[in-house]
């Protein structure tokens, strides 16, 4: 290659000085921060130095070498000189210095030389924006594809979220219209997708809906309030009626605008059904349907509490008992006892009219409440209606059967007795019809001394009747249910009258808690359970059973009971966990602490607490929790409805399920009392009931009963039927 | 019902990106009309915005020199954008050819393109998330696998937190990197101001607006207050150009008027 030689050096260039140098000195001081090129001063002077020897020796070539000058331009752009002031600058100092510095002869090859780097700089960074925007929108797609399998991926838990939710979740527009529920929402109500887009949120009233209701609706739809909770009833698409708890929420857009409802709700219908099953059976004899003893004491006192004491109101009852129950109950069965307690309901209640209650108060007792009398000859027309009433025999499994009824009647002014006074009073009268021969009514008269003497008598009665060991104890077997065998007894107590016979507890239990007689009662009791119980151990050892004593409230308060209880253990010799101790849950509630202190100094000791008759009474549950219990005895009536061998009351089977979690949940023993028929405790069993009480494995036995049975070992009512 | 942080905004290219705006400006090519019509605004308002940004990158290829000088070989760049001209990697790489830089950014389009750019480079990785999810940073597998945090780290936030108001408390942010990086570690920083040019940064705050990262310009004592608890680098803090310029007698004309701040800051 030939080398030109170089010009005549110019006029702006400095002498000694490489024109080169000179000519990358000008093109820095050009393009300087007409683009970012990430590079030092003296990078960037080094860098411009070698693209301007580039430039001048293409010039200066014979021929000149455009290609080069292309060169450069790619060059130019790859460094990152792509600012469009950058190439403008360089091609005007090029074409100016270069001649200057060359020598005026270089302008044309000049001129092709930077043509050239000209359309090779425009070449490259065209083919550059091109790769790179083909890049950024490669990136974008990328970026997108990745947002929206995010997108993708939320939803899809989202939607899982709302399938899968036990809980139904709705979600509705502002105008009320129903767009999606969730597969839970479909199940509570029985309607598919397609029938709730039909529907409207204003669908889902119900008549019992209180105003409220919907007037927080309406201002949760004007965006008043954000949401609310609340509980309330539904109907399903069959008409039947559910209770739902109900959040719903709004949903607001980006501005802030009420956007759409949702709906969030959990099917408690069965929660309800079980609180109004608790609370009906507080007040209702599950045999009979009739009030309870309860239902009537609270409306009885309710009449004493509303009358002021000038009031001329004047109130009634007859209190009626069967004569003769328990013969027909032991002689052709429980079953048929049942019957006629229903059949005997039914024609009490048919022969009352407005203002008069019929109540079961208990076993075979019934009483009717006159809240308004106006004087004893309603009353005596009312006895004499009911026991007219049951003077045709009873049509009973086939059979015709008699049934008699004794009745005190009860009729006084408001102001001149109280509750507890009237219904002693009925108790008299009745005992008194009863002595005077059955079948016959007996009025009240508190002049009368025969019945006042009768009542005094019997209560004046008690302390020496326990100093003299009237009372006995017979024993009621505790079975397991899932051998049947017994492992336990409870100790009923019975008054061997000299003059009236055998009493049972319901006529002397009270006046013994009036008069205090109780804790001697109740201290007798106990002795007599233990010193049994202790014979079984000696006999059977761990085969024996555990005895179970009832305890009056008023005992808990007796401040030595804990102390008499141990004595008496060590002087019997009875084995401390061979004892138990039953309470009704009013004896549990209490608020005061002495009855918990005694409570806890028994468990302390290794005697078990049970709760009898559980279920009947204030069904606060909560109690149980912070009480020393070892034992819940389910009351009978809860199962009744598992009696039959074909069929079962579901709530009752539920009722009893939940009791007994609930029991196990605090590792306390389930008894079930009132166990009649085999088909009942196989479903007492199989619903998890550890221990049951009834006529189905033995009634109330005297203890050589008790121990005849253990030496057979036998596990009772193992066959079906009885 | 709120987003979970997991889901990334939409992609959307009508809306400007600041780190294809700034693309823009360094004189790249991958930006959108969108961004180019921002960038035009903005430099009809304020005719330096372009070397701003160009002297906010030459600081950042400045620091991470001295940093690379320094020993440290690898970085975590926070905000990068779009790793075009003047990379962190390269610029470190060429100091300490075994240097790891993890590139940090939320916008997915820019996280899309590094992973594009950078996926033959084994000593970078690219990371998804935003500056105050310091765990989500500090613990994502790239960074874990490239960085080890028992020793120094270069950590970069460089024309970031003027993205960041003060309602995400970026000097706990900052405070909580701290505590994390190894001692031996140093922050660079550098941050828009209005201390220079107040007419304009209002108008160039509301620009900022339309994208999805609002700006806020902070005081020269309010970047300070970020930087509590680091021990900072010669010369302090400073207006961009005047941190260790390559050539220190070149004489500066008005460094106010590049309304930004930069800084280095060593964790003792």
């Amino acid at each position: 290659m030939t080398e030109r030689v170089p010009a005549a050096p110019g006029s702006g260039r400095r002498p000694g000085a490489d024109p080169v140098d000179t000519l990358a000195a000008a093109w820095a001081d050009e393009v300087e921060g007409t683009s970012y090129v990430p590079m030092a001063s003296d990078e960037l002077q080094a860098h411009l130095r070698e693209l301007a020897v580039m430039v001048v020796d293409a010039v200066l070539a014979d021929p000149p070498r455009p290609e080069d000058g292309a060169e450069v331009g790619r060059r130019l752009v790859a460094a990152h000189f792509t600012g469009t002031a950058t190439v403008e600058r360089t091609l005007v100092m090029l074409t100016e210095q270069i001649p200057a510095l060359y020598g005026p002869g270089t302008g044309p090859a000049v001129h092709a030389v930077t043509a050239a780097l000209a359309a090779g700089y425009a070449a490259t960074l065209r083919d550059r924006t091109l790769d790179e925007q083909e890049a950024i929108r490669r990136a974008v797609l990328v970026a997108r594809h990745h947002t929206e399998q995010a997108l993708h991926a939320s939803e899809a838990r989202f939607r899982a979220i709302f399938h899968e939710a036990a809980i139904g979740i709705g979600l509705g527009d502002m105008e009320g219209r129903i767009l999606e529920v969730n597969p839970s929402m479909m199940r509570i109500f029985g309607h598919t997708a397609d029938e709730f887009r039909r529907l409207r949120v204003s669908d889902l009233a119900h008549r019992d809906d209180a105003r409220s209701v919907w007037e927080l609706y309406e201002r949760l739809v004007r965006g008043e309030i954000d949401n609310f909770r609340l509980e309330k009833r539904f109907y399903r698409r069959t008409g039947e009626e559910i209770v739902g708890h109900l959040t719903l929420s709004l949903v607001r857009d980006e501005e802030g605008r009420p956007a759409y409802q949702l709906a969030m709700l959990e099917d408690v219908t069965d929660r309800h059904r079980l609180q109004e099953h608790l609370a009906y059976q507080a007040y209702h004899d599950p045999l009979t349907t009739l009030a309870n003893r309860a239902r009537f004491t609270e409306r009885l006192e309710r009449v004493f509490a509303e009358a002021g004491p000038d009031s001329t109101r004047r109130v009634g009852v007859c209190f009626l008992d069967l004569d003769g129950f328990k013969t027909i109950n032991d002689s052709l069965g429980h079953g048929v006892g049942d019957l006629m307690l229903q059949e005997v309901a039914r024609r009490l209640e048919n022969c009352t009219r407005e203002g008069e209650l019929v109540a079961r108060s208990g076993g075979d007792e019934f009483v009717v409440l006159v809240e308004d009398s106006h004087g004893v000859d309603r009353l005596v027309t009312l006895a004499d209606r009911l026991l007219a009433a049951l003077s045709p025999p009873l049509p009973l499994a086939g059979q015709e059967l008699s049934v008699g009824a004794s009745i005190g009647v009860v009729e006084q002014a408001v102001r001149e007795t109280n509750a507890v006074d009237l219904m002693r009073a009925a108790d008299i009268t009745l005992y008194t019809a009863k002595a005077e021969g059955r079948g016959r009514w007996a009025v009240h008269d508190p002049g009368r001394d025969e019945a006042e003497t009768a009542r005094f008598t019997l209560s004046a009665a008690l302390p020496s009747a326990v100093a003299h060991g009237e009372f006995f104890v017979l024993y009621q077997p505790l079975v397991s249910l899932a051998d049947h065998r017994v492992r336990g007894v409870e100790a009923l107590v019975r008054w061997q009258h000299p003059r009236l016979g055998v009493l049972s507890p319901s006529l002397f239990i009270g006046p013994a808690e009036e008069t205090g007689v109780i804790v001697a009662l109740g201290r007798a009791v106990l002795e007599m359970a233990c010193r049994d119980a202790r014979d079984w151990y000696a006999e059977f050892g761990d085969g024996a059973p555990f005895v179970s004593v009832n305890v009056a409230p008023r005992q808990l308060h007796e401040p030595g009971l804990v102390a008499e209880v141990a004595a008496l253990l060590d002087r019997t010799g009875l084995p401390s966990h061979r004892l138990q101790v039953e309470l009704t849950e009013r004896a549990l509630t209490t608020d005061e602490g002495a009855p918990l202190k005694a409570l806890d100094g028994l468990r302390a000791m290794g005697v078990r607490i049970a709760v009898d008759d559980f279920g009947t009474g204030y069904s606060n549950l909560s109690y149980l929790r912070k009480l020393p219990v070892d034992v819940i005895k389910l009351d009978g009536s809860f199962g009744e409805g598992l009696r039959e061998e074909e069929l079962s009351d579901e709530v009752d089977e539920r009722i009893v399920g939940t009791l007994v979690s609930l029991g196990h949940a605090l590792d306390l023993t389930v008894t079930a009392e009132g166990v009649e028929t085999a088909a009942q405790a196989t479903r007492l069993r199989a619903l998890g009931c550890d221990e049951g009480q009834g006529w189905l494995f033995a009634p109330a036995l005297p203890a050589a009963d008790v121990a005849d049975l253990l030496r057979r070992g036998a596990p009772l009512a193992v066959t079906t039927g009885r | 019902m709120e987003r979970p942080s997991w889901v990334p905004d939409g992609v959307d290219v009508e809306r400007p990106s600041a780190a294809r705006v700034y693309d823009h400006y360094l004189g790249g090519l991958h930006n959108f009309a969108a961004d180019r019509a921002m960038a035009a605004a903005a430099v009809a308002d304020w005719p330096e915005l372009p070397r701003i940004m160009q002297a906010n990158r030459a600081f950042l290829r400045r620091a991470v020199r001295h940093l690379a000088d320094q020993g440290i070989d690898q970085f975590l760049d926070i905000g990068s954008g779009i790793p075009t001209v003047g990379n962190v990697h390269e610029v470190a790489q060429a100091v300490r050819p075994d240097a790891r830089v993890v590139y940090v950014d939320i916008d997915p389009v820019a996280v899309a393109h590094s992973r594009a750019l950078l996926a033959d480079d084994p000593r970078t990785g690219v990371v998804q998330a935003d500056l105050v999810d310091v765990d989500g940073v500090l613990g994502a597998p790239a960074t874990r696998s490239l960085l080890d945090l028992s020793r120094p780290v270069g950590l970069l936030v460089v024309a970031l937190l003027h993205f960041v108001g003060d309602e995400r408390r970026p000097a706990d942010v900052l405070a909580r990197y701290r505590e994390a990086l190894a001692p031996g570690s140093h922050l660079v920083i550098s941050h828009a101001s209005a201390d220079g040019a107040p007419d304009r940064a209002g108008e160039h705050q509301s620009l900022y607006r339309r994208t999805a990262t609002p700006m806020t310009m902070r005081t020269r004592d309010e970047v300070a207050g970020l930087l509590d608890g680091f021990t900072l680098v010669e010369p302090g803090l400073v207006f961009l150009p005047q941190w260790r310029p390559d050539d220190p007698s070149a004489p500066l004309t008005a460094p106010e008027r590049f309304t930004g701040y930069a800084a280095v800051g060593r964790r003792d």
